[in-house]
């Protein structure tokens, strides 16, 4: 596991490749950059702490001091999502968040997604998995450009290795850039990725109170789509109560019903869509000016 | 909640801070963590330990602060106390509440020598 920034850099692989460090947050953005990767790569594990500025510690003098820190324990992913948010925002790019728990239709609606929108705008997808790239395949079969990163052990995509996945994907000027995060309802709700919206997905089959015990997440997405619903006539799920739920946590949450098989609700996800595409890229042309 | 993965940030942050503050051993750690934070603390602690293993923060003791949740009540318009990101105002029994503290995850202090 890497010390340096916790990403777990031995096993995640971002297009089959294993995730390298090149910068650090603060540091200038250069994307497509790749010259300088392997001076700039650290050695994980291990730090120099003989080597600091003069007016280093006495030998023999053990003097306790107090530092304060106050900094979030997330801050430096918050560092990584806030480069790939102004890099997103100066290219009118809509970035979308797609959480939930595993085999909830994230992939199953991107597909379709990704087929109703493919003629009209320029797309990308970044697929969070732990291992294989099943989902990129899936996605690449519908024509659509596709990075799978495998996060090994970890159990949620950050910052980090969004952006590199971004300079790989080598984004276009006012695109749609969809990222399915690892199918998980817990942490993923912490690590800003850079995203305009986490959109939570719930399916119909995973019971009403997802929404309670696992209120983090619905509490950071902007949007629910609660998915499957075509099973709805087989089931118990009571989908107003899962609304609800989901309102009880984050009275702000908008929910559109889905149904990947059927196509149920789909029109409305798309105008959704583009109404966020059309924003961003309005967006860029005012503060670009 | 993946204390593991907050514990690295943990790590991360005391290590940027040996460089800057030129300090060799971490003896404690103050991290304050609200109550909303959905951090298991104990679980934070054993965590803690394993990563903090071959660091510059090895064995050191970790002090905890607890954050109390806070909420604004639209309706009360007065802050109150809730012990659950979806809890109703403990005054009125609504839910038009807006957290306004205990989410906090933050290093906050070290002891180091
Ligand atoms: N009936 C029905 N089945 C669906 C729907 N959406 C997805 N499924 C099925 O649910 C299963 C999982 O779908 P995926 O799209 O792979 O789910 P996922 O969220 O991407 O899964 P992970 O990436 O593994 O977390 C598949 O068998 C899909 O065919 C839907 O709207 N209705
Ligand atoms: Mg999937
Ligand atoms: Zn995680
Ligand atoms: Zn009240």
């Amino acid at each position: 596991m890497c010390t340096t920034c916790g990403c777990g850099s031995g096993q995640t692989l971002v297009g089959g490749h294993a995730l390298r460090h090149r910068r650090k947050p603060g540091a200038q953005v250069q994307y497509r950059a790749h010259e300088q990767e392997a001076a700039q790569v650290h050695a994980h594990g291990t730090m120099d702490f003989g080597a600091g500025p003069a007016g280093a510690h006495a030998p023999g003098l053990s003097q306790a001091r107090m530092v304060q820190i106050e900094r979030d324990i997330l801050s430096r992913n918050d560092g990584y999502a806030e480069e790939n948010r102004s890099y997103l925002a100066a290219h009118g790019i809509f970035a979308l968040n797609l959480v939930s728990s595993p085999g909830s239709g994230k992939t199953s609606l991107l597909v379709k997604t990704i087929a109703a929108l493919n003629n009209e705008l320029k797309l990308a997808v970044i697929e969070g998995d732990q291992q294989t790239d099943n989902d990129a395949a899936r996605i690449r079969a519908t024509g659509a450009t596709a990075l799978q990163i495998n996060t090994g052990k970890g159990c949620h995509l950050d910052a980090h290795m969004v952006g590199r996945a971004m300079e790989q994907l080598q984004l276009q000027d006012d695109s749609l850039l969809l990222i399915e995060n690892v199918g998980n309802l817990v942490c993923p709700a912490s690590f800003d990725l850079g995203e305009a919206h986490k959109v939570a997905i719930l399916s119909v089959t995973e019971g009403e109170d997802k929404p309670l015990k696992y209120p983090d997440m619905f509490r950071a997405a902007d949007l629910m789509l609660l998915n499957k619903c075509d099973l709805l006539p087989y089931l118990t799920f009571d989908a107003e109560l899962a609304v609800a739920n989901a309102r009880r946590v984050n009275p702000d949450i908008q929910v559109i019903r889905t149904s990947a098989t059927s196509g149920e609700g789909m029109g409305e996800w798309l105008e959704w869509i583009r109404a966020g595409c059309k924003k961003a890229v309005d967006r860029k042309s005012i503060d670009g000016r | 909640m993946h204390e593991m993965s907050l514990a690295e940030g943990v790590l991360q942050i005391i290590e940027d801070s040996a460089k800057a503050q030129n300090f060799r051993r971490v003896k404690t750690v103050w991290l304050e963590i609200g109550q909303l934070a959905g951090v298991e603390v104990e679980a934070m602690r054993f965590c803690f330990d394993a990563v903090m293993r071959d660091s510059v923060a090895q064995g050191a003791k970790l002090e905890i602060v607890a954050t109390p949740g806070q909420a604004w009540c639209m309706d009360c318009a007065a802050t109150v106390q809730v012990q659950a990101l979806y809890d109703i105002c403990p005054q009125c029994g609504g839910a038009r509440l807006q957290v306004t503290g205990g989410n906090e995850m933050r290093v906050k202090e070290l002891e180091v020598e």
